[in-house]
């Protein structure tokens, strides 16, 4: 599935390595297409328990590690415009929804976007994603003109009640980026990236498949997760 | 940090008794602890720039060690602390590492509130 062209795409996710995994390959597409890019990421990723041994952070000096990170990430993807917007790792389920929403929609009144990436409400497992999710499909339902929105999902149930994605991005061309992207979040996927290093070196085609392919599901405003809010 | 040496924590200890301090608290499994293994219970809390005065600080067993805080009316304590550090900041950091790196519980004093 080719990459469309958009006028502004817009990124919304809470912790600094979201993007790496399931969309960097995207994000980079775009940008190489000339695509405009918003990447919003809303904590530091402060509660993050990967410290490393041998240690290289404490839970208070973690914050500015995965700042770092998360600027290296960027780069790595050539996104210039980097929200960071300043609430906390495991927190955002406990804001007030409707602040939240807020956020969501003075990010999309500013930037106009043809196109918004953030977890599928449901079946993204973390409550942080979760309450992303929530807050971003709750601001574009309010729209009048709904900007595309294309929601990632890896809870263990989505095959079954989602069905296969149905947008599928082959991003082969950008599997450097995707990779520098990744290592640039090393302290949180050193572990994960020597595995896969392994995967890879026995032709796992399923780790091959996710250097190559991004999936994502448009969000199904006819079975919307809630009727109002 | 380094390794938990009882004698030289507990003099750290001491030294933030008697004073008001910000407490930092968290124990945690992680939140995909239920994702990979769906019959995990996970459970976990989290406290920050709560204040205390505690009266006595103790650092008790081998490690992990268990750290307990006896307050006037109550008690603050953690188990599975590994890790210390007084940090450049003069905050008193204790952590409990597991045998990957991972932090699962942290407990930390300081007499300035933690950043946010």
């Amino acid at each position: 599935m080719t990459i469309q062209q958009e006028r502004h795409v817009l990124v919304v996710f809470p912790h600094p390595d979201d993007e790496a995994f399931g969309v960097s390959g995207t994000i980079t597409t775009h940008i190489q297409q000339g695509t405009p890019v918003t990447y919003a990421c809303l904590t530091l990723g402060e509660m993050g328990r990967n410290l490393g041994n041998p240690q290289f952070a404490t839970r208070e000096s973690l914050p500015e590690v995965r700042k770092k990170e998360l600027l290296a990430s960027a780069e790595a993807m050539g996104l210039t415009d980097l929200r960071m917007m300043g609430l906390r790792d495991k927190t955002i389920e406990f804001e007030d929804d409707e602040k939240m929403v807020r956020m969501m929609t003075d990010l999309i009144e500013e930037l106009n976007p043809s196109k918004i990436i953030t977890f599928y409400p449901g079946f993204a497992v973390h409550p942080d994603h979760e309450a992303t999710a929530r807050a971003v499909v709750r601001a574009v339902r309010r729209m009048k003109d709904r900007p595309t929105l294309h929601g990632v999902a890896f809870a263990n149930d989505t095959l079954e009640k989602l069905g296969k994605p149905d947008v599928v991005y082959n991003i082969s061309e950008v599997r450097e980026q995707k990779m520098n992207s990744m290592k640039a979040h090393i302290s949180q996927t050193a572990w994960m990236l020597e595995e896969m290093e392994h995967k890879l070196q026995q032709g796992d085609t399923e780790t091959e498949n996710w250097l190559t392919q991004e999936r994502f599901y448009n969000y199904r405003w006819d079975e919307d997760f809630e009727k109002s809010f | 940090m380094e390794l938990v040496e009882v004698k030289k924590l507990q003099v750290q200890l001491d030294a933030f008794a008697g004073k008001d301090v910000y407490l930092h608290l968290e124990t945690t499994n992680g939140s995909y602890a239920s994702h990979f293994n769906k019959d995990f219970f996970n459970a976990g809390a989290f406290i920050r720039n709560v204040v205390i005065n505690y009266e006595l600080g103790k650092v008790v067993g081998d490690s992990p060690h268990r750290v307990g805080l006896k307050l006037p009316h109550g008690w603050v304590y953690a188990q599975g602390i590994t890790h210390y550090e007084l940090d450049e900041q003069g905050r008193l950091l204790l952590a409990g590492h597991d045998g990957t790196g991972k932090l699962a519980v942290a407990l930390q004093i300081s007499e300035t509130p933690f950043s946010y």
